[in-house]
Protein backbone atom coordinates (compact mmCIF):
# COMPACT_ATOMS: atom_id res chain seq x y z
CA UNK A 1 0.00 0.00 0.00
CA UNK A 2 0.64 3.68 -0.12
CA UNK A 3 2.88 5.77 2.22
CA UNK A 4 1.18 8.80 1.18
CA UNK A 5 -0.61 8.98 4.10
CA UNK A 6 1.96 7.67 6.76
CA UNK A 7 4.46 10.75 5.15
CA UNK A 8 3.44 13.98 4.71
CA UNK A 9 4.02 14.73 1.23
CA UNK A 10 5.92 18.17 -0.04
CA UNK A 11 3.45 18.97 -2.12
CA UNK A 12 5.03 20.25 -5.87
CA UNK A 13 4.17 23.54 -5.24
CA UNK A 14 0.92 25.56 -4.42
CA UNK A 15 -0.35 28.92 -5.71
CA UNK A 16 -1.63 31.80 -4.10
CA UNK A 17 -5.22 30.97 -5.18
CA UNK A 18 -5.22 27.15 -4.88
CA UNK A 19 -3.57 26.18 -1.93
CA UNK A 20 -3.23 22.78 -0.30
CA UNK A 21 -5.81 22.83 2.32
CA UNK A 22 -4.31 20.50 4.80
CA UNK A 23 -1.30 23.39 5.12
CA UNK A 24 -3.47 26.45 4.17
CA UNK A 25 -6.10 25.21 7.53
CA UNK A 26 -3.91 23.66 9.88
CA UNK A 27 -6.28 21.53 12.31
CA UNK A 28 -3.58 21.99 14.76
CA UNK A 29 -5.57 24.40 17.22
CA UNK A 30 -8.87 22.31 17.02
CA UNK A 31 -7.75 18.98 16.41
CA UNK A 32 -10.97 19.29 13.72
CA UNK A 33 -12.34 16.06 12.00
CA UNK A 34 -9.10 15.42 9.21
CA UNK A 35 -10.14 16.06 5.72
CA UNK A 36 -9.02 12.61 4.67
CA UNK A 37 -9.20 8.62 6.57
CA UNK A 38 -7.28 5.87 5.36
CA UNK A 39 -9.44 2.68 5.89
CA UNK A 40 -7.33 -0.04 5.84
CA UNK A 41 -10.17 -2.85 5.04
CA UNK A 42 -7.85 -5.87 5.48
CA UNK A 43 -5.11 -7.13 6.04
CA UNK A 44 -5.33 -9.63 3.00
CA UNK A 45 -3.22 -9.72 0.41
CA UNK A 46 -1.16 -11.75 -2.74
CA UNK A 47 1.96 -9.52 -2.48
CA UNK A 48 4.54 -10.43 0.26
CA UNK A 49 6.51 -6.87 0.07
CA UNK A 50 9.11 -6.37 2.52
CA UNK A 51 8.45 -3.16 3.34
CA UNK A 52 4.93 -3.63 3.43
CA UNK A 53 3.26 -0.53 5.72
CA UNK A 54 0.97 -3.25 7.78
CA UNK A 55 1.99 -4.10 10.96
CA UNK A 56 4.05 -7.42 11.45
CA UNK A 57 1.19 -8.36 13.53
CA UNK A 58 -1.71 -8.77 10.74
CA UNK A 59 -5.23 -8.60 11.31
CA UNK A 60 -6.79 -12.20 10.35
CA UNK A 61 -9.71 -12.18 7.84
CA UNK A 62 -12.32 -13.01 11.05
CA UNK A 63 -11.74 -10.03 12.74
CA UNK A 64 -12.17 -7.94 10.12
CA UNK A 65 -15.44 -5.67 10.11
CA UNK A 66 -18.20 -6.40 8.12
CA UNK A 67 -19.68 -4.89 5.20
CA UNK A 68 -22.55 -3.35 7.23
CA UNK A 69 -20.23 -1.74 9.64
CA UNK A 70 -17.86 -0.43 7.15
CA UNK A 71 -20.85 0.65 5.80
CA UNK A 72 -22.07 2.44 9.11
CA UNK A 73 -18.32 3.76 9.69
CA UNK A 74 -18.53 5.88 6.37
CA UNK A 75 -21.73 7.08 6.86
CA UNK A 76 -20.58 8.64 10.43
CA UNK A 77 -17.63 9.70 8.72
CA UNK A 78 -19.63 12.21 6.49
CA UNK A 79 -21.21 13.16 9.18
CA UNK A 80 -18.82 14.48 10.84
CA UNK A 81 -17.05 16.44 8.27
CA UNK A 82 -14.45 13.81 6.75
CA UNK A 83 -13.58 14.70 2.60
CA UNK A 84 -12.16 11.58 1.21
CA UNK A 85 -11.52 8.22 1.99
CA UNK A 86 -8.71 6.19 1.14
CA UNK A 87 -9.83 2.45 0.77
CA UNK A 88 -6.53 0.28 1.40
CA UNK A 89 -5.21 -2.53 3.08
CA UNK A 90 -3.42 -4.98 3.05
CA UNK A 91 -5.49 -5.42 -0.46
CA UNK A 92 -8.74 -3.95 -0.40
CA UNK A 93 -9.95 -5.91 -3.93
CA UNK A 94 -9.38 -8.97 -1.48
CA UNK A 95 -12.78 -7.90 -0.12
CA UNK A 96 -15.69 -9.40 -2.02
CA UNK A 97 -18.06 -6.24 -1.09
CA UNK A 98 -15.45 -3.48 -2.16
CA UNK A 99 -17.80 -2.63 -5.11
CA UNK A 100 -20.97 -1.84 -2.55
CA UNK A 101 -18.89 0.05 -0.08
CA UNK A 102 -17.46 2.45 -2.65
CA UNK A 103 -21.30 2.85 -4.07
CA UNK A 104 -21.84 3.80 -0.43
CA UNK A 105 -19.13 5.73 -0.02
CA UNK A 106 -19.50 7.94 -2.93
CA UNK A 107 -24.12 8.55 -1.83
CA UNK A 108 -22.78 9.62 1.81
CA UNK A 109 -20.88 11.89 -0.23
CA UNK A 110 -17.37 10.77 0.35
CA UNK A 111 -14.52 11.40 -2.63
CA UNK A 112 -13.03 7.86 -2.66
CA UNK A 113 -9.24 6.63 -3.63
CA UNK A 114 -8.52 3.37 -4.23
CA UNK A 115 -4.85 2.32 -3.22
CA UNK A 116 -4.31 -1.20 -4.73
CA UNK A 117 -1.63 -3.52 -5.80
CA UNK A 118 -3.87 -4.37 -8.86
CA UNK A 119 -3.29 -7.93 -9.05
CA UNK A 120 -6.63 -8.64 -8.02
CA UNK A 121 -8.42 -6.62 -10.23
CA UNK A 122 -10.42 -7.73 -13.90
CA UNK A 123 -11.40 -4.76 -16.39
CA UNK A 124 -14.68 -5.86 -15.28
CA UNK A 125 -14.36 -5.04 -11.95
CA UNK A 126 -12.35 -2.07 -12.17
CA UNK A 127 -15.63 -0.86 -14.61
CA UNK A 128 -17.78 -1.44 -12.17
CA UNK A 129 -15.79 0.43 -9.35
CA UNK A 130 -16.23 3.42 -11.56
CA UNK A 131 -19.90 2.85 -11.97
CA UNK A 132 -20.14 3.08 -8.21
CA UNK A 133 -18.43 6.46 -8.09
CA UNK A 134 -14.83 5.45 -7.46
CA UNK A 135 -12.90 8.81 -7.98
CA UNK A 136 -9.33 7.91 -8.30
CA UNK A 137 -6.88 4.59 -8.76
CA UNK A 138 -3.78 4.50 -7.49
CA UNK A 139 -1.40 1.33 -8.43
CA UNK A 140 1.82 0.18 -6.27
CA UNK A 141 4.41 -0.67 -9.04
CA UNK A 142 7.75 -2.77 -7.40
CA UNK A 143 9.86 -1.71 -10.50
CA UNK A 144 9.89 -1.32 -13.98
CA UNK A 145 10.45 -5.00 -15.79
CA UNK A 146 9.10 -7.86 -14.12
CA UNK A 147 12.01 -9.67 -12.69
CA UNK A 148 12.77 -7.56 -10.50
CA UNK A 149 9.31 -6.24 -9.71
CA UNK A 150 8.22 -9.65 -9.36
CA UNK A 151 11.03 -10.83 -6.91
CA UNK A 152 10.16 -7.65 -4.69
CA UNK A 153 6.72 -8.23 -4.20
CA UNK A 154 7.12 -12.39 -4.18
CA UNK A 155 4.24 -12.62 -6.60
CA UNK A 156 4.55 -14.41 -10.31
CA UNK A 157 3.63 -12.29 -13.14
CA UNK A 158 2.25 -9.25 -11.14
CA UNK A 159 4.10 -6.81 -12.94
CA UNK A 160 2.67 -7.48 -15.94
CA UNK A 161 -1.09 -7.46 -14.13
CA UNK A 162 -0.33 -4.17 -13.19
CA UNK A 163 0.26 -2.73 -16.69
CA UNK A 164 -2.62 -4.31 -18.15
CA UNK A 165 -4.89 -2.48 -14.75
CA UNK A 166 -3.49 0.74 -15.22
CA UNK A 167 -4.44 0.92 -19.09
CA UNK A 168 -7.71 0.00 -18.15
CA UNK A 169 -8.16 2.77 -15.40
CA UNK A 170 -7.26 4.99 -18.32
CA UNK A 171 -9.49 3.27 -20.89
CA UNK A 172 -11.76 4.49 -17.81
CA UNK A 173 -10.97 7.62 -18.00
CA UNK A 174 -10.27 7.43 -14.06
CA UNK A 175 -7.59 9.41 -12.52
CA UNK A 176 -4.19 6.91 -12.08
CA UNK A 177 -1.33 7.68 -9.87
CA UNK A 178 1.99 5.51 -9.87
CA UNK A 179 3.04 4.27 -6.48
CA UNK A 180 6.49 3.44 -6.40
CA UNK A 181 8.10 2.48 -3.19
CA UNK A 182 12.02 2.77 -3.92
CA UNK A 183 14.85 1.41 -1.53
CA UNK A 184 18.58 0.29 -2.57
CA UNK A 185 17.54 -3.19 -4.58
CA UNK A 186 15.45 -0.57 -7.33
CA UNK A 187 16.22 2.98 -6.81
CA UNK A 188 18.61 2.81 -9.92
CA UNK A 189 15.18 2.17 -12.00
CA UNK A 190 14.10 5.63 -11.09
CA UNK A 191 14.16 7.29 -14.52
CA UNK A 192 12.76 4.09 -16.26
CA UNK A 193 9.71 4.58 -14.10
CA UNK A 194 9.24 8.26 -14.19
CA UNK A 195 9.09 7.06 -17.82
CA UNK A 196 6.65 4.63 -17.52
CA UNK A 197 4.23 6.36 -15.43
CA UNK A 198 4.30 9.00 -18.50
CA UNK A 199 3.97 5.90 -20.81
CA UNK A 200 1.06 5.09 -18.42
CA UNK A 201 -0.67 8.49 -18.83
CA UNK A 202 -0.43 8.76 -14.91
CA UNK A 203 -1.39 12.28 -13.59
CA UNK A 204 0.68 11.79 -10.66
CA UNK A 205 3.69 9.37 -9.56
CA UNK A 206 4.76 9.04 -5.67
CA UNK A 207 8.52 8.34 -5.53
CA UNK A 208 8.23 7.23 -1.89
CA UNK A 209 11.47 6.06 -0.17
CA UNK A 210 10.92 3.16 2.20
CA UNK A 211 10.05 4.07 5.97
CA UNK A 212 11.72 1.98 8.22
CA UNK A 213 8.92 0.50 10.30
CA UNK A 214 7.46 -2.70 10.84
CA UNK A 215 8.54 -5.10 8.00
CA UNK A 216 10.46 -2.60 6.57
CA UNK A 217 12.87 -2.23 9.83
CA UNK A 218 13.22 -6.13 9.47
CA UNK A 219 14.15 -5.95 6.08
CA UNK A 220 16.78 -2.59 5.98
CA UNK A 221 19.73 -4.19 5.69
CA UNK A 222 18.62 -5.64 2.89
CA UNK A 223 16.58 -2.47 1.58
CA UNK A 224 18.31 0.97 2.85
CA UNK A 225 19.81 2.94 -0.30
CA UNK A 226 23.79 4.49 0.15
CA UNK A 227 23.66 8.65 0.61
CA UNK A 228 25.31 9.00 -2.59
CA UNK A 229 21.75 6.71 -4.17
CA UNK A 230 19.76 8.69 -2.73
CA UNK A 231 21.27 12.10 -3.73
CA UNK A 232 21.04 10.86 -7.07
CA UNK A 233 17.21 9.90 -6.61
CA UNK A 234 16.70 13.67 -5.30
CA UNK A 235 18.50 14.88 -8.48
CA UNK A 236 16.58 12.64 -10.98
CA UNK A 237 13.22 13.53 -9.03
CA UNK A 238 13.96 17.26 -9.54
CA UNK A 239 15.18 17.74 -12.65
CA UNK A 240 12.20 15.56 -13.90
CA UNK A 241 9.23 17.76 -12.09
CA UNK A 242 10.73 20.45 -13.91
CA UNK A 243 10.80 18.40 -17.30
CA UNK A 244 7.05 17.12 -16.51
CA UNK A 245 5.13 20.21 -14.97
CA UNK A 246 1.95 20.07 -16.38
CA UNK A 247 2.22 16.52 -17.40
CA UNK A 248 2.96 14.34 -14.42
CA UNK A 249 2.93 15.60 -10.67
CA UNK A 250 5.80 14.31 -8.81
CA UNK A 251 5.67 13.88 -4.88
CA UNK A 252 8.65 12.38 -3.09
CA UNK A 253 9.59 10.90 0.22
CA UNK A 254 13.13 11.01 1.68
CA UNK A 255 14.14 7.98 3.67
CA UNK A 256 14.36 9.96 6.97
CA UNK A 257 17.37 8.59 8.15
CA UNK A 258 19.22 10.58 6.28
CA UNK A 259 17.90 13.69 7.16
CA UNK A 260 19.02 15.62 10.12
CA UNK A 261 15.81 17.21 11.14
CA UNK A 262 13.13 14.43 11.30
CA UNK A 263 9.39 14.61 9.41
CA UNK A 264 6.45 15.82 10.83
CA UNK A 265 4.78 12.50 11.11
CA UNK A 266 1.35 12.40 10.35
CA UNK A 267 1.43 15.85 10.67
CA UNK A 268 1.79 15.45 14.91
CA UNK A 269 0.01 12.60 16.20
CA UNK A 270 -3.70 13.15 16.59
CA UNK A 271 -3.11 16.42 14.65
CA UNK A 272 -4.46 15.89 11.50
CA UNK A 273 -4.45 12.00 10.34
CA UNK A 274 -6.29 9.07 11.19
CA UNK A 275 -6.87 5.53 10.17
CA UNK A 276 -8.93 2.65 10.80
CA UNK A 277 -7.66 -0.87 10.83
CA UNK A 278 -9.05 -3.80 9.28
CA UNK A 279 -10.39 -5.02 12.25
CA UNK A 280 -12.28 -0.94 13.16
CA UNK A 281 -9.35 0.49 15.58
CA UNK A 282 -9.18 4.12 15.75
CA UNK A 283 -5.20 4.89 15.01
CA UNK A 284 -3.35 7.62 15.38
CA UNK A 285 -1.30 6.17 12.35
CA UNK A 286 -0.95 3.05 10.59
CA UNK A 287 2.07 1.96 12.60
CA UNK A 288 0.82 2.94 15.22
CA UNK A 289 -0.24 -0.55 16.93
CA UNK A 290 3.37 -1.46 17.12
CA UNK A 291 3.52 1.04 20.22
CA UNK A 292 2.98 -1.26 22.86
CA UNK A 293 0.92 -0.17 25.96
CA UNK A 294 -1.15 2.22 24.08
CA UNK A 295 -4.76 0.99 23.84
CA UNK A 296 -6.88 1.93 20.49
CA UNK A 297 -10.75 2.14 20.92
CA UNK A 298 -12.56 0.27 18.07
CA UNK A 299 -15.56 1.58 16.07
CA UNK A 300 -17.35 -1.47 17.99
CA UNK A 301 -17.20 0.37 21.39
CA UNK A 302 -19.60 2.71 22.66
CA UNK A 303 -17.93 5.38 21.62
CA UNK A 304 -18.24 7.64 18.21
CA UNK A 305 -15.49 8.34 15.87
CA UNK A 306 -15.33 11.92 16.82
CA UNK A 307 -15.52 10.83 20.59
CA UNK A 308 -12.30 8.39 19.59
CA UNK A 309 -10.63 11.50 17.75
CA UNK A 310 -10.92 14.18 20.51
CA UNK A 311 -11.19 12.19 23.97
CA UNK A 312 -9.50 8.91 23.85
CA UNK A 313 -6.50 8.36 25.89
CA UNK A 314 -4.35 6.88 22.93
CA UNK A 315 -4.65 10.20 20.76
CA UNK A 316 -4.25 12.35 23.16
CA UNK A 317 -0.74 10.55 24.84
CA UNK A 318 1.30 12.22 22.25
CA UNK A 319 -0.63 15.31 21.11
CA UNK A 320 1.20 18.30 21.05
CA UNK A 321 4.17 19.12 23.53
CA UNK A 322 3.27 18.23 26.98
CA UNK A 323 4.18 14.67 26.68
CA UNK A 324 8.22 15.65 25.77
CA UNK A 325 11.48 15.11 26.74
CA UNK A 326 14.45 16.85 26.24
CA UNK A 327 15.63 17.46 23.74
CA UNK A 328 12.63 17.94 22.44
CA UNK A 329 11.03 19.73 25.75
CA UNK A 330 13.06 23.03 24.86
CA UNK A 331 13.69 22.31 21.56
CA UNK A 332 12.68 25.16 18.81
CA UNK A 333 11.40 23.05 16.63
CA UNK A 334 9.48 21.36 18.71
CA UNK A 335 6.20 23.01 16.90
CA UNK A 336 7.79 22.28 13.70
CA UNK A 337 8.67 18.37 13.58
CA UNK A 338 6.58 17.14 17.35
CA UNK A 339 9.40 15.18 17.77
CA UNK A 340 9.27 12.91 14.68
CA UNK A 341 7.65 9.50 14.75
CA UNK A 342 6.64 8.48 17.74
CA UNK A 343 6.43 4.50 16.13
CA UNK A 344 9.82 5.23 15.15
CA UNK A 345 11.15 6.01 18.62
CA UNK A 346 9.13 3.60 20.14
CA UNK A 347 11.09 0.73 17.71
CA UNK A 348 14.87 2.33 18.04
CA UNK A 349 14.70 3.04 21.52
CA UNK A 350 12.36 1.68 23.40
CA UNK A 351 10.37 4.32 24.86
CA UNK A 352 7.54 6.53 22.02
CA UNK A 353 8.06 9.75 24.03
CA UNK A 354 12.11 9.85 22.92
CA UNK A 355 12.82 11.87 20.35
CA UNK A 356 12.52 10.43 17.14
CA UNK A 357 16.14 9.29 16.49
CA UNK A 358 16.11 10.70 12.86
CA UNK A 359 16.55 13.63 14.70
CA UNK A 360 20.14 15.22 14.68
CA UNK A 361 19.34 16.24 18.13
CA UNK A 362 18.51 13.05 19.42
CA UNK A 363 21.58 11.04 21.18
CA UNK A 364 20.99 7.77 18.91
CA UNK A 365 21.03 9.45 15.65
CA UNK A 366 24.77 9.34 15.24
CA UNK A 367 24.90 5.56 16.08
CA UNK A 368 21.59 4.98 13.63
CA UNK A 369 22.68 7.05 10.87
CA UNK A 370 26.38 4.90 10.87
CA UNK A 371 24.53 1.06 11.42
CA UNK A 372 22.15 2.41 7.91
CA UNK A 373 25.65 3.30 6.16
CA UNK A 374 26.76 0.10 7.32
CA UNK A 375 24.10 -1.51 6.12
CA UNK A 376 23.28 0.32 2.77
CA UNK A 377 27.33 -0.79 1.79
CA UNK A 378 26.72 -4.42 3.07
CA UNK A 379 25.92 -7.77 0.78
CA UNK A 380 22.24 -8.38 2.55
CA UNK A 381 20.04 -8.29 -0.42
CA UNK A 382 17.88 -11.42 0.25
CA UNK A 383 13.94 -10.56 1.58
CA UNK A 384 12.08 -11.65 4.31
CA UNK A 385 8.86 -11.61 2.98
CA UNK A 386 5.32 -10.26 4.67
CA UNK A 387 2.77 -12.85 5.65
CA UNK A 388 0.64 -13.74 8.45
CA UNK A 389 3.31 -16.68 9.64
CA UNK A 390 5.31 -13.97 10.75
CA UNK A 391 7.23 -13.41 7.16
CA UNK A 392 9.53 -16.13 5.07
CA UNK A 393 12.72 -15.84 4.11
CA UNK A 394 13.49 -15.59 0.32
CA UNK A 395 15.40 -18.41 -1.05
CA UNK A 396 19.54 -18.64 -1.63
CA UNK A 397 18.65 -17.83 -5.62
CA UNK A 398 15.76 -15.89 -4.84
CA UNK A 399 12.16 -15.73 -4.58
CA UNK B 1 -9.64 8.52 -22.76
CA UNK B 2 -8.78 11.84 -21.60
CA UNK B 3 -7.97 14.66 -24.49
CA UNK B 4 -4.57 15.96 -24.35
CA UNK B 5 -2.93 16.10 -21.18
CA UNK B 6 -1.37 19.92 -21.36
CA UNK B 7 -4.19 22.20 -21.86
CA UNK B 8 -2.98 25.73 -22.76
CA UNK B 9 -5.82 28.45 -21.47
CA UNK B 10 -7.10 30.78 -23.70
CA UNK B 11 -9.89 33.32 -23.98
CA UNK B 12 -11.45 31.01 -26.39
CA UNK B 13 -10.99 27.58 -24.22
CA UNK B 14 -14.21 26.21 -22.41
CA UNK B 15 -13.00 24.98 -19.94
CA UNK B 16 -14.82 22.21 -16.96
CA UNK B 17 -13.50 20.34 -14.19
CA UNK B 18 -12.63 17.01 -14.78
CA UNK B 19 -15.08 14.10 -13.29
CA UNK B 20 -12.06 13.29 -10.88
CA UNK B 21 -12.04 17.16 -9.46
CA UNK B 22 -15.24 17.98 -8.20
CA UNK B 23 -16.19 21.38 -6.53
CA UNK B 24 -17.65 21.27 -3.52
CA UNK B 25 -18.70 23.06 -0.10
CA UNK B 26 -17.78 22.05 2.76
CA UNK B 27 -20.26 22.26 5.20
CA UNK B 28 -18.53 21.57 8.78
CA UNK B 29 -15.37 23.85 7.99
CA UNK B 30 -18.17 26.62 5.90
CA UNK B 31 -15.25 26.70 3.02
CA UNK B 32 -15.23 25.89 -0.60
CA UNK B 33 -13.20 23.34 -1.82
CA UNK B 34 -11.78 21.07 -4.55
CA UNK B 35 -11.13 17.14 -3.67
CA UNK B 36 -9.06 15.70 -6.48
CA UNK B 37 -7.04 12.54 -6.17
CA UNK B 38 -5.54 12.43 -2.63
CA UNK B 39 -5.68 16.35 -2.06
CA UNK B 40 -7.91 18.66 -0.93
CA UNK B 41 -7.57 22.50 -2.46
CA UNK B 42 -9.04 25.34 -0.92
CA UNK B 43 -9.66 27.83 -3.97
CA UNK B 44 -10.51 31.66 -2.59
CA UNK B 45 -13.44 33.54 -3.55
CA UNK B 46 -12.47 34.50 -7.12
CA UNK B 47 -11.36 30.77 -7.92
CA UNK B 48 -14.66 29.75 -6.48
CA UNK B 49 -16.50 32.44 -8.62
CA UNK B 50 -14.60 31.63 -11.39
CA UNK B 51 -14.91 28.18 -11.35
CA UNK B 52 -18.64 27.92 -10.59
CA UNK B 53 -19.33 29.80 -14.16
CA UNK B 54 -16.71 26.63 -16.00
CA UNK B 55 -19.66 24.59 -17.06
CA UNK B 56 -17.87 23.46 -20.49
CA UNK B 57 -20.27 26.12 -22.26
CA UNK B 58 -19.04 29.06 -21.52
CA UNK B 59 -15.43 30.13 -22.61
CA UNK B 60 -13.22 32.12 -20.72
CA UNK B 61 -13.49 35.36 -22.33
CA UNK B 62 -17.55 34.62 -21.55
CA UNK B 63 -16.43 34.06 -17.96
CA UNK B 64 -14.17 37.49 -18.13
CA UNK B 65 -17.89 39.15 -19.31
CA UNK B 66 -19.53 38.09 -16.33
CA UNK B 67 -17.36 38.59 -14.02
CA UNK B 68 -16.27 42.64 -15.29
CA UNK B 69 -20.07 43.10 -15.67
CA UNK B 70 -20.50 41.83 -12.00
CA UNK B 71 -17.79 44.09 -10.41
CA UNK B 72 -17.70 46.50 -12.63
CA UNK B 73 -14.24 45.95 -13.30
CA UNK B 74 -12.00 46.50 -16.58
CA UNK B 75 -12.93 43.21 -18.29
CA UNK B 76 -8.76 42.83 -19.66
CA UNK B 77 -7.38 42.59 -16.10
CA UNK B 78 -9.72 40.18 -14.98
CA UNK B 79 -9.34 38.27 -17.78
CA UNK B 80 -5.45 37.81 -17.64
CA UNK B 81 -6.42 37.07 -13.95
CA UNK B 82 -8.99 34.44 -14.51
CA UNK B 83 -6.18 33.02 -17.51
CA UNK B 84 -3.70 32.95 -15.11
CA UNK B 85 -5.94 31.27 -12.41
CA UNK B 86 -7.09 28.78 -14.90
CA UNK B 87 -3.69 27.67 -15.84
CA UNK B 88 -2.52 27.05 -12.80
CA UNK B 89 -5.30 24.67 -12.45
CA UNK B 90 -4.93 22.99 -15.46
CA UNK B 91 -1.13 22.60 -14.66
CA UNK B 92 -2.11 20.24 -11.49
CA UNK B 93 -4.15 18.16 -13.54
CA UNK B 94 -7.87 20.01 -12.04
CA UNK B 95 -9.07 21.30 -15.18
CA UNK B 96 -9.92 20.31 -18.96
CA UNK B 97 -11.47 21.41 -22.07
CA UNK B 98 -15.09 20.76 -23.02
CA UNK B 99 -14.35 19.46 -26.84
CA UNK B 100 -15.19 22.09 -29.43
CA UNK B 101 -18.88 22.05 -30.95
CA UNK B 102 -19.20 21.88 -34.87
CA UNK B 103 -22.25 24.34 -34.77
Amino acid sequence: MSDVLGNPMIPPDASDSLAVLEKQRSTAETFGIPLAVLLEITHRCPLQCPYCSNPVELDRSGKELTTEEWKKVLSELAEIGVLQVHFSGGEPTARKDLVDLVKHASDVGLYTNLITSAVLLTREKLSDLADAGLCHVQISFQGVEEGLADRVAGYKNGHRKKLEVAKWTRELDLPLTVNAVMHRQNLHQLPDIIQMSVDLDADRLEVANVQYYGWALKNRAALMPSVAQLDECTRIVEEARERLKGTLAIDYVVPDYYALRPKKCMGGWGRQFFNISPAGKVLPCHAAESITGLDFESVRSNHSIAWIWQNSEAFNRYRGTGWMKEPCKSCEFREIDFGGCRCQAFALTGDAANTDPACALSPLHETIFKQAEREAEGETSRFLYRNFAGGTLESENGA
Amino acid sequence: MAGPRHISVSEASRPVLPRHAKLKYDETRKVWVILAPERVLAPDEIAVEVLQLCNGERNVGDIADALAAKYASPREAILADVIVMLQDLADKGFLTEAREKTS
